[in-house]
């Protein structure tokens, strides 16, 4: 079973092989509302933990999307430049945005499990 | 925000439908209902849509000759209003710049205005301070709903049949379900429609009776700003503002032959050179090319590489599907079909200067 894994802010991350799947969570989703256009990294591109990585963008406004973890991008969603309501729709599985070759695996385990998750979303108010 | 937010009249009742709030110039307001931004859109230009603008300030000038005094407040020819007719006019500055923009409609007794939620401080002690206190009265218990859209005139009719027959920018009183409501075709959508003011203890009884309707849903404060935007219509602090005049922002058409000669209005020698001469920079539709909103502040660059301007309001917009824009370009790059570029996030984007409204108006006749 895949091990999947959430940052505060709000980004998924889940670790294939050696490849990890990044994207938005559910309530990230539903906190943005309508998902009309997603900027996504280039391919190739090395980026860090907590480092900018994509721009969603609402109708109502632009949010930064950070990388969970540091490594190289291998591929991103290409379905999203036509269909970026996927992200509203499957946001934890076909909204996915990019996918990536981790610098530092150790790096996963600073963050949520998908129980820590839940637990820090019911203290958000 | 330390200071606690208000709450119109209609709070429980979006509360009861789902509404997600935000905080809005110290109110708690409704930004979506749970179909969406885009959903509730569509909604009011395929049907009808709900707005709850009780915000939004009511105010009433009581005093004999009060057209006259508001007249050195604003550009738009006050005076020749009739008993029922409005007219959409600006606070101005001694600059010429706009302080506030607003509704104006004459009634048998007295002026009535409606100015935006976040001005409305600023606008009475402006007012009070021309007209005296006893005779500028704001109806902060009154309730403000708008009903816009295609399906809005058949939807109201049906609880309403004294609005046959109003025309756009007219207004009356009429009574809805019941409640003497002062109701006008106006609105700020594109769209045909009525602003409806009514007590604020009758606004919930009113506005139950028109979600009723097979045409009408709720919509938020989200859509209302998509469909102004599309529609092409100015919105305070983002296209208006006191450094802008209502002549760079494409508002001449609101002052009358008789103001601009006569003037007698503060900033009116600036505002009567700009008309005269043309102004330096100019308001303009600007549609990007790519999908990639550019949101207000993004900055406007011309043919020649140099910057030439801003945006100020810009999104996406749900009817043209895709982003839409309006901001403020140099003179020489005002007229439409000029190729521009807008800076999003340190990239350069393809985009042209267009003409507004990016939705035809479908105003009723």
């Amino acid at each position: 079973m895949s091990d999947v894994r959430f940052t505060k802010d709000h980004e998924w991350v889940r670790l294939e092989g050696d490849t990890a799947t990044i994207g938005i969570s559910e309530y990230a989703q539903e906190q943005l509302g309508d998902v009309v256009f997603i900027e996504l990294p280039t391919v190739g591109a090395d980026v860090e933990a907590g480092g900018d990585a994509a721009v969603v963008e609402s109708v109502k406004a632009a949010s930064e999307v950070y990388s969970p973890v540091s490594g190289r991008i291998i591929e991103v969603n290409d379905d999203l430049e036509a269909t970026p309501g996927l992200v509203n729709e499957s946001a934890e599985d076909e909204g996915w945005f990019w996918r990536m070759e981790l610098s530092d695996p150790d790096e996963l385990e600073e963050l949520m499990t998908a129980k820590d998750y839940k637990a820090f979303l019911e203290g958000l108010d | 925000m330390s200071q606690e937010l208000k709450q119109t009249p209609l709070h429980a009742l979006h509360a009861e439908l789902g509404a997600k709030f935000v905080p809005f110039a110290g109110y708690d307001m409704p930004v979506q209902y749970p179909a969406g931004i885009l959903k509730e859109h569509i909604q009011t230009r395929a049907g009808a849509g709900l707005f709850d603008v009780s915000h939004m300030g009511q105010v009433r000038l009581t005093a004999p000759g009060a057209d006259a005094a508001l007249e050195r407040l604003v550009p738009g020819d006050i005076a020749a209003l009739s008993p029922g007719e409005m007219r959409y006019t600006m606070f101005t500055n001694d600059r010429g710049g706009v302080l506030d923009d607003l509704m104006v409609t004459r009634r048998a007794g007295d002026i009535f205005m409606v100015v935006n939620a976040g001005c409305k401080t600023e606008d009475l002690v402006l007012l009070r301070a021309a007209l005296g206190d006893a005779h500028v009265e704001y109806d902060e218990d009154r309730a403000l709903l708008a009903l816009q859209g295609p399906g809005a005139a058949a939807a109201l009719a049906r609880h309403a049949p004294g609005i046959a027959g109003l025309g756009f920018m007219k207004a009356a009183t009429v009574a809805i379900g019941g409640t003497e409501a002062w109701v006008s075709r106006s609105g700020y959508t594109g769209e045909d429609g009525f602003e409806i003011s009514l007590p604020g203890d009758a606004a919930e009884a009113v506005a139950r009776l028109l979600l009723g309707e097979p045409e009408v849903a709720a919509v938020g404060l989200g859509a209302r700003d998509s469909l102004r935007l599309e529609a092409g219509l100015c919105l305070y602090g983002n296209d208006l503002t006191p450094d802008i005049t209502p002549i760079e922002a494409g508002l001449t058409w609101t002052i009358s032959k008789r103001r601009r000669e006569a003037g007698g209005f503060r900033g009116d020698a600036i505002i009567k050179a700009q008309i005269a001469d043309g102004p330096s920079r100019r308001r303009v539709g600007i549609k990007p090319a790519g999908r990639a909103p550019a949101r207000a502040h993004t900055a406007v660059v011309g043919p020649d590489g140099a910057v030439v301007g801003e945006i100020t309001s810009g999104g996406f917009g749900p009817s043209v599907d895709g982003p839409v824009a309006m901001g403020y370009v140099t003179r020489g790059c005002a007229k439409a079909g000029t190729e521009i570029e807008l800076d999003i996030r340190g990239k350069r984007h393809a985009a042209a200067v267009v003409k507004l409204p990016f939705t035809p108006h479908r105003y009723a006749k």
